[in-house]
């Protein structure tokens, strides 16, 4: 299917995407809606091809400490879930991130709090890009709009994961992963050889060879201000991240009068609201935050500004709109429109908001 | 061409599996596609609907407020959905079991036997395919009859390949539905 153009829902297109990445291991367990993932994995039986590990651990917990014990030895290993499944991989995922060790993680959002509903939500943003699991810690942070994004990100994610060796996190929603569209996979690539996986992973503990240094994967430190130069060399590699991989999209906001801010398949209903808009004389212009974290801080202000008001939309109570409050330095009219539980805002519900709270 | 369309009935009725044939007719055409599926337990029963939306250009939303074309395969459909015809638009809908028919007159209205049409061609399962013919034949951008083919090749796993002439016939008594 080289180069071919498929048409493909979001968590299919997230499984072959990780096999043409040259994934060496995906560990994970069913939860709507992103149970096609391992369905796809298991239907493309990629250990008969590259040799990539499919397994459906016993539970979320296993399969993230699956996916901690795989980094650790320096392969490219995945695992996805949905809002419930991910709170259980917390604890997991601070381990992984204090040990400084690449991995990607799914997350296809559903409605909650607790169990919740198998419908779209973005409410776990604050989960996502403030922490989550225990400690001071990040995880960079995509946001998908798109079939495409879904593939792209997965080579994306596994990028940058191993660049900064700090995991990575897909944010998407039950629109993104149900979704079916037209994508164009990547080629397949070879999974990366014990001889590669040496060179670029030098901290990796595979197997001592000859006289180098023994190698040891923890979090555990028991002297504290050994514990602080760790925690210091983390934030430090934050800091780094922040200056160089902010990422967005914008639509129209040179021209624009209002500026909506909105992030993965959200940002699309609101593509249609602006279309709307311009019908009616209405001038909006949309910025759509790519990287969660790091937040682009610089692009929001940037485009925010000698805009009348900010309209934030998602799928939730008001999370994000915190971070957009800081870009801005709330210098002019912030407002929310969320819906929550699963429910979904149409373009036209999007556009009365917009006319309701800043106008 | 941007042509907005939801597909709405019982779980079962083959509603998502329809969808995906018209999403695959119009990536064969050579069009930008979307689909999005209600999802849950409505294969179980209850009611299910499709957005499928079919383009020149990008496409933006996958949720919308008003659609070019709506098939409503049920009563329950046909009350959501009918006021969400854009004025000019078209709505197709089932007969069978409707009590309370359409009466808006600023659009396109096609009742249809197509449970009568599917019991004629003497295959129950092809019930999905004459409504996508009728579908088809009442859109005003017309995906020629091999890229639908080609469609059903793409959509259809290999085992069901050989049942793709009865499919095709099923499409054309739909087509003839629509007068």
């Amino acid at each position: 299917m080289d180069g071919e153009v498929s048409l493909l829902k979001g968590n299919e297109a997230v499984a072959i995407a990780a096999v043409r990445y040259g994934c060496d291991a995906y560990f994970g367990y069913p939860i709507t809606p992103q149970s096609e993932v391992i369905e796809t994995l298991s239907a493309l039986q990629p250990w008969e091809t590259t040799g990539m590990v499919v397994l459906q651990a016993e539970s979320e917990v296993a399969a993230i400490n699956m996916v901690y014990g795989g980094a650790a030895t320096g392969k490219a290993v995945m695992t996805s879930s949905s809002s419930p499944g991910i709170s259980l991989k917390q604890e997991g995922i601070s381990y992984i991130a204090a040990c400084m060790l690449p991995a990607l993680i799914l997350n296809v959002m559903r409605g909650g709090p607790g169990l919740g509903t198998i419908q779209p939500s973005q409410a776990d943003y604050f989960q996502a890009t403030k922490g989550g699991g225990h400690g001071d810690y990040h995880l960079i942070v995509l946001a998908p709009s798109s079939v495409q994004e879904m593939v792209d990100f997965v080579t994306l994610g596994f990028d940058l994961s191993f660049k900064y060796r700090t995991p990575a996190m897909i944010l998407a929603d039950g629109i993104v992963g149900q979704m079916m569209e037209k994508v164009v996979l990547p080629p397949q690539k070879p999974r990366r050889t014990d001889e590669e996986v040496r060179k670029e992973c030098p901290w990796a503990a595979n197997g001592r060879e000859g006289l180098r240094k023994r190698n040891i994967v923890t979090s555990l430190e028991m002297d504290p201000a050994r514990m602080e130069v760790n925690n210091h060399k983390l934030q430090e590699i934050y800091r780094e991240i922040e200056a160089n991989e902010q990422r967005s999209e914008e639509i129209g906001t040179e021209d624009a009068d209002y500026l909506i801010v909105a992030f993965g398949s959200v940002a699309r209903i609101c593509e249609k609201a602006r279309e709307i808009g311009l019908q009616q004389g209405k001038k909006i212009g949309i910025i759509r935050p790519i990287t969660l974290w790091p937040f682009p801080k610089k692009a929001v202000e940037n485009a925010a500004k000698g805009k009348k008001g900010v309209l934030v939309v998602e799928l939730n109570a008001g999370q994000m709109i915190e971070d957009v409050r800081l870009a801005v330095h709330d210098n002019l009219p912030v407002e929310h429109f969320g819906r929550l539980g699963g429910i979904i805002p149409s373009p036209g519900e999007i556009l009365d908001a917009l006319n309701e709270k800043l106008s | 061409m941007t042509q907005e369309i939801i597909i709405a009935g019982f779980g079962g009725q083959g509603v998502l599996s329809m969808g995906k044939l018209l999403a695959y007719s119009g990536l064969m055409d050579n069009k930008e596609v979307t689909w999005f599926p209600s999802y849950g337990p409505e294969q179980r029963g209850g009611t299910a609907n499709v957005t499928v939306v079919i383009s020149d250009k990008k496409i933006s939303s996958p949720i919308l407020d008003a659609y070019d074309i709506v098939v409503a395969l049920n009563q329950q459909s046909l009350d959501k959905f009918t006021p969400k015809v854009k004025p000019g638009g078209i709505l197709i809908y089932d007969k069978n079991g409707v009590n309370n028919k359409p009466t808006r007159s600023d659009i396109r209205i096609f009742p249809l036997d197509a449970i009568e049409a599917t019991m004629q061609l003497g295959n129950s399962k092809a019930y999905n395919m004459v409504v996508l013919g009728a579908l088809l034949q009442a859109m005003s951008y017309k995906i020629p009859i091999e890229n639908v083919s080609k469609g059903l090749e793409k959509s259809l796993p290999e085992r069901y390949h050989h049942l793709i002439p009865l499919n095709l016939e099923a499409i054309k008594k739909g087509e003839e539905l629509i007068l």
